[in-house]
């Protein structure tokens, strides 16, 4: 260490330097947790520690705004309530105590499951279709390659709006408007585009003598394609997974248009949890807190793939 | 050699299980089969990307309102895209746009490239502190939008609290969503927030893309710091910045979700950009045949813009 060091003295950059630029990115990054770690402090927060003034750091921990996330609940007279049985579970007596009683649970878990169905469907079929097309396109000599390429690159660049008006048209005609199917469709058709580019960058780093190899041995073309090359395109399949997962989760413009109840996902869900008197942002920010943990979760687990993600796979390390 | 015989014994098995599978996939030939891998996806994007933008193109000629199907559609020709083109309102939502989009790019990518550079000093904990700055841009637009509404709370938000901190006024005197001139700000920080570690990210690419061997001839021609900033880093780096410029104007220019949810285009229009007013028209007032025109306009400047940028990757990708 100490000795490639050495070798390249002339353009390491001194200690100094180093601890001075280490310095600065570490105070950049604190102030931009600092909005993240602020909303997952405030899901824990009781509403009122919530909108004090000043902000409050230090508070005793709440849980009332998961269950305010979880539960709808209807005000009612002190004597009603206390003519009541004792209270069902935790959330029950919190509401209890602030003259309410647990109504029924909320849409939330719906719409999560509703995210989860559209992200893992839409993923699932988006990298299926990809594989498939990168393959094509990396081994076979396609007629108007880079025209085709081009093409499936393009439809990724219309403005969502754009795409949701005839969407919106065609679903109504066709009865797909507010279902999971439509969501997952037109989710896959947007991924895909992602998927084929960026697969295509992981098909073309195996080199094509392991096929050639294989077929030698009495494979078929597509017997080498299945035991050959899917498996040394593992890796590249799981992150264009993630990025298709990250993509159909955090979509917004396409859900909050097309969807009203039945297929609706959670990022136009989040925004309109409202308590009474406005927004109850303890249980908007456990919303978000329970929303963002996955994400969270991928981005760790995608950081060296993370850069071919986000060019489309031009650009690799 | 060794792996590949393994498995090809475990092959044979298979076959043997499927024979008739395998007998009518082992008969395609190379063209075939490039075909049936690549004809489904293409199939799907014409369905559903190709086909409804043709009948936008369609429906922007015509009267048609998607909430009176019923009343007969009328061929209008290019009354909209004349009334588009001259209509203040659209101008006015062109102009709040390609403010969004100027100064977003600007902040972010000084920002974004003066991180990527400290960064590439690699001092210790690198990595880790790498993955941190790179969260915000992961989250979704539109809960990140929704969240900032509360940091931008006049009396209980922590944006204003910490603003009234350091400038001693009164965290209740001014409003970051609801204040004309201070709103088209609000949504420039929160998407320079979110968006600065993706410039940072290319940059640091294109900075790690310079071989060591030209600092070290620089160094040996006993050129200054200073000078070799300005006639290797930048120039070398340069490529990958235009990348990101390029994305990331492209991205602003459809901005709808963070914007949608944090002022949902007020106070008034100050803050709304081309696709609040595209959805006010099409979602809201139900003016389809008029909003499908001003659809294919954007569409049309984006692709325009989009094939600069396939262009400027391709530039990048022969390095």
């Amino acid at each position: 260490m100490t000795s490639a060091t050495a070798a390249h003295s002339v353009v390491e950059p001194s200690t100094t330097t180093r601890r001075f630029a280490g310095s600065l990115v570490v105070l950049y990054a604190i102030i931009t947790m600092i909005p993240l770690v602020w909303i997952m402090l405030t899901a824990f927060k009781s509403p009122d520690d919530a909108i004090s003034y000043p902000p409050k750091v230090m508070f005793k921990p709440s849980l009332e705004g998961f269950c305010n996330l979880f539960t709808t609940r209807s005000r009612q007279t002190p004597e009603f309530i206390r003519s009541l049985g004792p209270p069902e579970g935790m959330c029950d007596s919190i509401a209890r105590d602030r003259n309410m009683v647990v109504a029924g649970p909320s849409n939330y878990v719906p719409r999560f499951i509703n995210s989860l169905i559209i992200a893992f469907g839409s993923t699932v079929l988006a990298v299926a279709l990809g594989t498939l097309s990168a393959y094509g396109f990396s081994r076979f000599r396609v007629p108007l390659k880079d025209d085709l390429l081009f093409f499936i690159l393009s439809t990724r660049m219309m403005p969502p709006i754009a795409v949701a008006i005839p969407i919106y048209l065609m679903y109504r005609t066709i009865g797909l408007s507010d279902t999971r199917l439509g969501m997952i469709l037109l989710y896959t058709s947007v991924n895909v585009s992602l998927a084929v580019w960026l697969l295509k960058g992981f098909i073309d780093e195996i080199p094509r003598e392991y096929e050639e190899a294989a077929m030698i041995d009495g494979y078929t073309r597509f017997q080498a394609f299945v035991k050959v090359v899917l498996p040394q395109a593992t890796t590249g399949i799981a992150a264009t997974a993630i990025f298709c997962l990250i993509f159909a989760w955090n979509e917004y413009a396409f859900a909050v248009l097309l969807t009203s109840g039945n297929a609706q996902t959670a990022p136009p869900f989040i925004p309109i949890i409202i308590g009474e008197g406005g927004q109850d942002w303890p249980a908007v920010a456990a919303g978000t807190t329970l929303f963002l943990v996955p994400i969270v979760v991928f981005t760790v687990l995608l950081r060296k793939h993370l850069l071919r993600g986000i060019t489309f796979g031009a650009v690799r390390k | 050699m060794n792996e590949l015989s393994a498995s090809s014994r475990i092959t044979y098995r298979a076959v043997m299980v499927q024979p008739g599978v395998a007998r009518r996939i082992r008969g395609l030939s190379d063209r075939t089969l490039a075909w049936l891998f690549i004809t489904p996806t293409i199939v799907l994007l014409l369905a559903i990307n190709i086909f409804p933008l043709l009948w936008t193109i369609y429906l922007s000629f015509t009267n048609y309102r998607a909430n009176r199907s019923k009343v007969p559609t009328i061929w209008l020709g290019s009354d909209w895209y004349q009334s588009i083109l001259t209509d203040p309102d659209i101008w006015a939502a062109m102009q709040v746009t390609a403010h969004f989009v100027i100064w977003t790019v600007i902040i972010e990518t000084v920002l974004g490239f003066g991180l990527a550079y400290l960064i590439d000093k690699k001092f210790r904990g690198h990595g880790m502190w790498t993955t941190i700055i790179l969260l915000p841009m992961m989250l979704s637009p539109a809960v990140v939008g929704n969240f900032w509404t509360f940091l931008y709370q006049p009396q209980i938000g922590l944006f204003n609290y910490v603003v009234a901190f350091f400038t001693g006024r009164a965290a209740s005197s001014f409003q970051m969503l609801g204040d004309v001139t201070l709103s088209p700000w609000a949504i420039v920080i929160v998407d320079a927030w979110m968006w600065t570690p993706y410039v940072m990210l290319i940059c640091l690419a294109g900075l790690r893309s310079i071989p060591d061997y030209i600092y070290e001839a620089a160094e040996v021609d006993r050129a200054s710091k200073w000078r070799q900033f300005w006639s290797i880093t930048l120039p070398m780096a340069l490529p990958f910045i235009m990348l990101a410029v390029l994305f990331r104007g492209i991205e602003n220019f459809k901005m709808f979700d963070m914007v949608n949810l944090l002022t949902g285009g007020g106070p008034g229009s100050t803050t709304e950009v081309a696709s609040i007013t595209l959805k006010r028209a099409a979602f809201e007032s139900w003016r389809t045949g008029y909003s499908s025109a001003f659809a294919i306009i954007l569409f049309v400047t984006v692709f325009g813009l989009a094939n600069i940028y396939v262009k400027a990757l391709n530039k990048v990708k022969s390095r």
